[in-house]
């Protein structure tokens, strides 16, 4: 008798986990380095939650779908102290979530993506604009949301050489990553046919970024490094690392235009950008987070809503599965570009259009007409197939 | 002498011409906070009505004494009087509305709340708001099947169509389309429901009682990139033989044989080509160009574009009186 009340209500036990499935528990991790990059703009200082920001609203836009689909994402956030190694922190991270947003420098990166190439985790780039990353060092592990240096150079020379602007006043700076850059608009200035009239470089000396009587020096220096040029159009500067490209708009020794670095500066998104219902996804970051919606925010969200589309198109969490599917010809993702992005299979990176921005506005957004493409416009910026170094192993 | 012969041959003239039943168009200029209205028989814009912020939705209530327009940077609908052509009254509609279906008997309104992740429902007459349904992340496109007992909405990022029983106000089922869903179209006999997809670039003709994609409709137009194809607007014929499609920034619209689903014809409009209405005896079909700020006249039989109107910026949407 008691062995039959007990069979029963084990069986009504079965019968009640059946009906009330749990959802798919979808995890995803994001892994980046403590503290914030310096600006030279006090409006431009980075939040602590820069990216990782984003990454929460599409936790919670999934989530809105998740709930009609049986499905649940969570959102696991990792900070790399100075010298923690970083492959020790990625596999830990990945014994949780299959998938890590990494907002890492390309070493960093690198030695991530090594460190899981066995284990199936599938990253997804969403902080390095280096180009190396989807070229020589491409990984089939990583997928890259963050566009390269070289696609924004070529999306502000496409406007620049639209505009007739095509003498270039060249400053770059001092360090690595502002070479870079210059590398990358050096190539732009010659695939679309603008010319360099002069080359300076800005050496970085070091001292502060702020002073009490910065603007008086500033209005000194920046006419007298500009002065006896070369006849030209637009002065573009390359200055990553922040040390003085935003002192030179309205301060050159001729009245010409900035672009690049400040000025006119290329971007993956902008708070100013409210086309294409860009409007709802604004607003829903200011109501999560109080503050306007950075590129590297969109480039977060836009990473994590591409494990959301899949999942909910194959139905499955399987990182396995949903790195198939991203590589698949069928997928596709809507970030509010105007037009659908996809995956370039020879590299893992996502095609999209780039906004140029003035700090308050968006002026335009690349590829520009008439810069025509056999297979997609927007494979007019960054490097194309046949250019390709990359080989997915 | 001269200008009385003139007169009295224009008189005689217009006689000629002025068909039995003239329409007018209501159209919602997204940028220019205004609706124009369109004379059907002269084809010209006889009012330009101020209205409030970011006019998009635009529908005839039932009795075409009034239309209502979704304003979205206001959070309402704007009630406007055809006979006076101004604005009398606002509709509690729920924060930034842009798309609405009004049940059959033009009492209960149902809106897309695209900021809010929510469907309103708002009852006519009374002026208030009877519910909320929690839907997907933007929800836009509305429709509400011939029966009146299913609403569909569709939600842009979440990329499905909400099937909604209208009485117990619950989803029923959802059917993953492509992405950014727009705009749903039932046929009138109940057998298909049409959802475009903007950016995947595809119409999904779903089956409303299986609720399942029976067919996809993909539109190729040669010179065009796919990216540039993206289907918003659907208008099809009452007896489910033809549809039309606006094609967005491929400025186009394509004519649907709607019983083979097979692509018959492009129609070149106007730039960003939106929404459109039928006139009530479907002999004309009005379309709006956003980009070129102007309204396409197509002719439904000849399947050719006859005339285009000047409106105000962006227009969006168009309604037509039934008569």
């Amino acid at each position: 008798m008691i062995r039959w009340l007990v069979a029963v209500i084990s069986l009504s036990i079965a019968a009640t986990s059946v009906r009330a499935a749990d959802p798919i528990e979808i995890g995803i991790g994001y892994l980046g380095r403590a503290g914030v990059k310096p600006k030279l703009s006090l409006v431009e200082l980075p939040a602590e939650n820069d990216g990782v920001a984003g990454a929460r609203l599409a936790i919670e836009d999934n989530n809105t779908t998740g709930k009609f689909l049986n499905q649940h994402f969570k959102l696991e956030e990792v900070r790399l102290k100075e010298n923690e190694d970083v492959a020790k922190a990625a596999a830990t991270l990945a014994e949780r979530t299959g998938f890590i947003i990494a907002d890492l420098p390309a070493d960093d990166l690198l030695k991530a993506a090594d460190a899981l190439r066995e284990r199936g985790t599938l990253l997804l780039n969403a902080g390095s604009t280096d180009d190396r990353l989807r070229e020589q060092d491409c990984r089939a592990n990583v997928i890259h949301v963050a566009p390269t240096r070289s696609m924004l150079a070529d999306a502000l020379a496409q406007y620049l050489v639209l505009k007739q602007w095509k003498r270039w006043l060249f400053v770059v700076g001092s360090h690595e990553q502002d070479k870079l850059y210059a590398d990358a608009l050096r190539r732009a200035a010659t695939r679309f046919g603008a010319k360099i009239v002069q080359e300076r470089t800005f050496e970085d000396t070091g001292g502060a970024r702020r002073t009490d009587s910065g603007v008086t020096l500033i209005q000194r220096q920046m006419p007298v490094f500009t002065q006896q040029a070369p006849a030209y159009d637009v002065l573009v500067a390359a200055d990553e690392s922040e040390v003085f490209a935003s002192y030179l708009p309205y301060r050159t020794w001729d009245p010409r235009p900035v672009a690049g670095s400040a000025g006119l500066v290329p971007t993956s998104w902008h708070a100013a950008q409210d086309q294409w219902g860009a409007i709802q996804i604004q607003n829903r970051f200011v109501k999560l987070n109080s503050r306007q919606m950075t590129a590297l925010d969109m480039q977060a969200w836009t990473a994590v809503r591409m494990i959301g589309e899949a999942t909910s198109r194959i139905k499955s969490g399987d990182p396995k599965a949903v790195t198939d599917f991203l590589k698949g010809p069928n997928f596709s993702i809507a970030a509010f570009k105007g037009r659908r992005l996809t995956l370039r299979d020879w590299n893992l990176q996502l095609r999209q259009p780039i906004l140029l921005v003035d700090g308050r506005m968006v002026v335009s957004v690349s590829p520009q007409e008439g810069f025509l493409h056999q297979v997609s416009e927007l494979d007019t910026l960054g490097t194309d197939r046949p250019e390709t170094k990359c080989k997915l192993r | 002498m001269w200008r009385c012969c003139l007169l009295s041959v224009t008189a005689a003239w217009l006689a000629m011409v002025t068909p039995a039943s003239a329409f007018i168009a209501y159209v919602s200029n997204e940028k220019s906070n205004t609706v124009s209205v369109i004379d059907t028989n002269t084809w010209t814009v006889t009012k330009t009505i101020k209205v409030g912020q970011r006019p998009r939705g635009i529908e005839f209530t039932r009795d075409g004494k009034f239309v209502f327009v979704a304003v979205g940077d206001d959070d309402s609908i704007q009630v406007i009087d055809v006979a006076k052509q101004e604005v009398v009254d606002t509709l509690p509609s729920g924060p930034d509305p842009e798309l609405f279906a009004l049940d059959a008997d033009g009492k209960m309104l149902y809106v897309a709340n695209e900021n809010d992740n929510t469907v309103t429902i708002i009852d006519v007459e009374k002026r208030t708001r009877l519910g909320e349904i929690q839907v997907g992340v933007e929800p836009e496109g509305m429709a509400i099947s011939p029966d009146g007992k299913i609403l569909i909405n569709t939600s842009e990022t979440t990329n499905m169509a909400h099937f909604i029983d209208t009485t117990t106000r619950q989803i029923v089922a959802n059917v993953l389309v492509d992405a950014r869903p727009r705009y749903a179209e039932f046929k009138r006999d109940n057998s298909e429901v049409w959802v475009s997809s903007e950016i995947g670039g595809t119409i999904s003709v779903i089956d409303p009682v299986k609720r399942e994609i029976t067919k996809k409709i993909t539109f190729e137009i040669p010179g065009l990139r796919s990216e540039a194809i993206q289907p918003v607007g659907i208008g099809m014929t009452k007896d489910g033989n033809t549809a039309f499609v606006a094609l967005g920034p491929a400025n186009r619209v394509a004519v649907v044989d709607a019983t083979t689903h097979r692509v018959t014809k492009y129609l070149l409009v106007g730039q960003r080509v939106w929404h459109m209405a039928f006139t009530p005896d479907e002999k004309y079909l009005l379309v709006t160009n956003g980009v070129s700020n102007d309204v396409s006249v197509i002719d439904v039989a000849a399947q050719k574009v006859i005339k285009t109107i000047q409106v105000g910026e962006l227009p969006w949407g168009v309604t037509i009186a039934q008569p």
